[in-house]
């Protein structure tokens, strides 16, 4: 028996039993082979195309897009892993519309962009539904390499290192390998465990031991690292979260928005998850997009998102607004959390308004209070366990254009690692850069 | 709204746009359908003689060249004259020309090349009260084998005489359709004349192999594991047609005999440039069999608002109008000078003119670190190729370089009308004796 949505508190099941599947069923669905046909034919094949420049991965684009034109989507997919061996995942979270996709040429045009991102996951299907790996591991090198974190920098960088010939193990903390894809995205964005086949698809290269369950500063260290491998890759993401700093920040029913989307993303059974009727999200970027757009999917009756500085300087991009106030999650700008109020647990926010100017962002005295019983904090994370040693830089570990951290024969790369965006198709391009760097240095030719 | 009615050989239609003798016009059925949909006319698919008809394949009959998005572009077909008996289409085509006056009805026809079979069948048409005959000189394949369609078209003489049987033999206005599967076009056209032709059509199909399966190594279509050559239309032979048109319309030996135009006519667009080049009326087939009748109703807007446009009173006037224009290469002016510009505002930065003039022409476009593309002067010969490649309509063109200004590729200075015929370098200029 199915809760309203109108029932009081935080509980499980609000929604019938079928409306989960559909709320949570791909957001996109895949182009299938006709529409890829048609969509293929709008690229114009540039020349040194914007789109390749505008990829921090620097796929080549235009060549792909050919490659599905001409009815070859398996050599599109061989030229998209060549760069981007996680392009599977990136073709469903990529912010394409602030990368490739907002600088086609048909958006200057037409306002309407060569469907990239589409292409691309027609392309990465179509050959990883074959379950073959479209790569050959080189002559051993008889060198080993541990990269810590299997999410996507970790996992970048061990098939790169794994292809040029090395051995690799990847240690990753949690259970389970992928990192953010697996934990820490929008279940509608991969649906289907996709981020578990694709890891496994890609562990085919060979040559990559995974261990999960091992965190570095508990189970590991970088020290007996470095002294039993030949290089350490450090991509263990960001595991604290950043503070409120609002009064009322312990009580009941206040999470982070990651725990959260991780908790749902593991759940066996999403009717199982208990969610409040008013929920309210703070923060502006993706994670706080995928939070309330996710309660809202759970059944929750109001879902709002408050940022503190204006929707211009939201990090989400407009196409993750727009789908989250389609979805019906209501986003409420220049608003900065005073108070978190209850008797235990969690009852109402209270927000003054904020202005943001020369001095920085100025909190006014008129406040409003907003029904919540539950709150999620998106406010950014922070690094957790900090090797001992190691160089930062704006509370993330220092590299070079390469890499390479402070500490020799140690590299870093991913959100633990400053400088770049903090996406998955970054990550992707560290990792492999790092990989080639780390193999620059172990094989100078 | 323009007068669009036609006169062609006296052959009157409320307008130009007939359809040619092919499937769309084998059947009475669809020749009702196509005057109600307001085609002016038609050309009946081909007739052959009485007997037993001709049978067609059992398998694919058409092969297909696609643009972007599967647009048609070219079409190829290996189906022979009609395989209905010659007195079920000699009873429709009565019965049609009974219920549409107004329309022109033509009967194409293609029989063995002997004068009796010219003239029995010649007689069996007259009786059905059709507006004409149309020759089929042209079919490429299949009748050609037995001695007919191009097979006749190919040779001049032969023309000549199976055109001068028909006049003989009946009081008929008579086209004369050619093949385009000669080296020559101005020949057959010279000869239906002189057999005493009231007016030629053109073209028919061209020899195709439309592609071939690379599975099955076969090539298409592909009639059990066979395939065989067939006739190319469509959009992609227009160009080829425009200048046989033009060809035959500008041939001292021809100029001014009736030219009824055919090959890729898909707009009003395509078939005002058959007409100022010199066609009468037009004939269509693949854009009808692309889209079905009803793409008359632009053809006949399109045109009516360009003679508006133009203040053209009737389809008359329009015809011809290019044929001047059209020349040999040698009178082409050589100080005729133009560069490329780019227009800033429409540039959408897809650099490939860039590509274009770099790797395959000139070098004479440059691109910023901020894809800015410009034209170098000195370096452009006006070849048009990133006018050509630009997918931004207007976004290039050409500026003429007015006279007594520098051409700065060359250094010299833009000057009065001159072509080949006096230029230095051609061999057969000979300066006059001192």
């Amino acid at each position: 028996m199915s809760m309203s949505q109108l029932a009081p508190g935080v509980v499980p099941g609000r929604l019938p039993a079928d409306a989960y599947a559909r709320n949570f069923s791909d957001v996109e669905p895949p182009l299938d082979g006709h529409e890829a046909k048609v969509a293929a034919d709008r690229c114009y094949f540039c020349h040194d195309a914007p789109c390749v420049t505008a990829c921090p991965t620097a796929i080549d684009i235009p060549l792909f897009i050919r490659q599905i034109a001409t009815g070859t989507p398996e050599a599109a997919a061989r030229t998209i892993f060549n760069q981007n061996i996680l392009g599977g995942m990136c073709a469903r979270v990529c912010p394409t519309e602030q990368l490739c996709e907002e600088v086609c040429v048909r958006e200057t045009a037409e306002g309407k962009p060569v469907e990239i991102a589409r292409l691309q996951r027609h392309a990465t299907d179509t050959l990883m539904s074959r379950n073959v790996h479209p790569f050959e591991r080189a002559e051993p090198t008889g060198k080993r390499v541990a990269v810590v974190g299997a999410g996507p920098a970790g996992l970048s960088a061990a098939h790169r290192l794994a292809m040029l010939g090395h051995e690799v193990t990847i240690f990753d903390a949690r259970p389970k390998p992928g990192g953010l894809n697996e934990y820490g995205i929008a279940s509608y964005k991969t649906p289907g465990n996709f981020a578990q086949a694709e890891v496994d698809w890609l562990l085919m290269i060979g040559g990559i031991t995974l261990k999960t369950g091992q965190a570095l500063g508990r189970d590991i260290t970088l020290e007996g690292l470095r002294a039993e491998f030949d290089a350490v890759f450090l991509g263990m993401g960001l595991s604290g979260v950043n503070a409120l700093r609002a009064e009322g920040e312990d009580r009941e029913h206040v999470h982070p928005a990651v725990d959260f989307i991780a908790a749902l993303r593991q759940a066996e059974d999403l009717a199982s998850l208990p969610i409040g009727r008013d929920v309210v999200v703070i923060g502006g970027g993706m994670t706080a997009i995928d939070a309330g757009v996710q309660a809202k999917l759970l059944g929750a009756e109001n879902v709002t998102i408050v940022y503190r500085r204006g929707q211009e300087k939201m990090s989400a991009s407009r196409h993750e607004q727009d789908h989250a106030t389609a979805s019906g999650v209501r986003l409420i700008c220049n608003a900065a959390p005073v108070k978190v109020h209850g008797n235990g647990a969690v009852r109402e926010v209270e927000f003054a308004y904020t202005e943001d100017g020369p001095g920085g962002l100025r909190l006014l005295p008129e406040t409003f209070r907003l029904k919540a019983d539950q709150l999620f904090k998106a406010i950014g994370q922070t690094l957790g366990e900090v090797p001992e040693g190691i160089a930062l830089e704006g509370g993330k570990i220092a590299v070079d254009a390469t890499g390479r951290t402070s500490l020799p024969g140690v590299w870093a790369g991913g959100d633990c690692a400053a400088g770049g965006e903090d996406l998955t198709v970054t990550a992707v391009a560290q990792g492999r850069d790092a990989a080639c760097d780390i193999h620059a240095e172990l094989c100078p030719s | 709204m323009a007068n669009l009615r036609s006169d062609f050989l006296g052959i009157k239609s409320p307008n130009p746009f007939w359809l040619a003798s092919a499937p769309p016009t084998d059947k009475e059925y669809n020749v009702r359908r196509a005057f109600e949909a307001g085609w002016g006319g038609v050309v009946w698919k081909t007739l052959g003689s009485e007997g037993p008809p001709v049978v067609n394949v059992n398998g694919p009959r058409y092969g297909a060249i696609y643009g972007a998005d599967r647009r048609l572009l070219g079409l190829n077909n290996i189906e022979l004259i009609t395989d209905r008996p010659l007195e079920v289409n000699l009873r429709e085509i009565k019965s049609v020309k009974r219920d549409y006056p107004d329309r022109a009805l033509v009967v194409s026809l293609m029989v063995p090349c002997d004068e009796e079979s010219w003239k029995a069948i010649l007689a069996h048409v007259e009786d059905t009260g059709a507006d004409g005959v149309e020759l089929n000189f042209g079919c490429p394949h299949g009748m050609a084998e037995r001695g007919m369609g191009s097979a006749v078209g190919q040779v001049p003489e032969y023309i000549e005489m199976v055109t001068r049987w028909v006049k003989q033999h009946s009081r008929m206005p008579c086209i004369v359709k050619l093949t385009p599967n000669v080296t020559d076009i101005r020949k057959p056209a010279e000869a239906a004349k002189r057999g005493g032709a009231d007016a030629v059509s053109l073209i028919n199909t061209i020899n195709s192999i439309t592609g071939v399966d690379i599975d099955s190594f076969a090539p298409m279509p592909t009639i059990d594991g066979k395939g065989t050559h067939g006739g190319y239309c469509g959009p992609a032979v227009k160009p080829i047609a425009l200048n046989m048109v033009a060809e035959i319309a500008r041939n001292p030996e021809t100029h001014g005999l009736p030219i009824s135009g055919i090959g890729g006519v898909t707009t009003w667009r395509d078939a005002v440039e058959f007409m100022l080049l010199g066609a009468g009326n037009v004939q269509v087939c693949t854009a009808a069999m692309t889209y079905g009748f009803r793409v008359v109703q632009e053809m006949i807007s399109g045109l009516s608002d360009y003679m508006d446009a133009k203040g053209f009173a009737s389809t008359a006037d329009l015809v011809g109008r290019a044929v001047p224009n059209v020349t040999d290469w040698q009178y082409l002016n050589l100080n005729y000078v133009t560069k490329a510009q780019i227009d800033q505002e429409l540039c959408i930065k897809c650099g490939r003119c860039y590509a274009a003039c770099e790797d395959t022409s000139h070098q004479a476009i440059a691109m910023s670190s901020d894809r800015t593309f410009t034209v170098k002067d000195e370096e452009c010969v006006a070849c048009n190729l990133c006018v050509d490649v630009c997918p931004v309509e207007d976004c290039i063109t050409m500026r003429e370089l007015p006279k007594g200004a520098m051409d700065p590729r060359t250094g010299r200075t833009v000057g009065d009308y001159a072509n080949w015929l006096g230029h230095p370098n051609n061999p057969s200029v000979r300066e006059a004796a001192e």
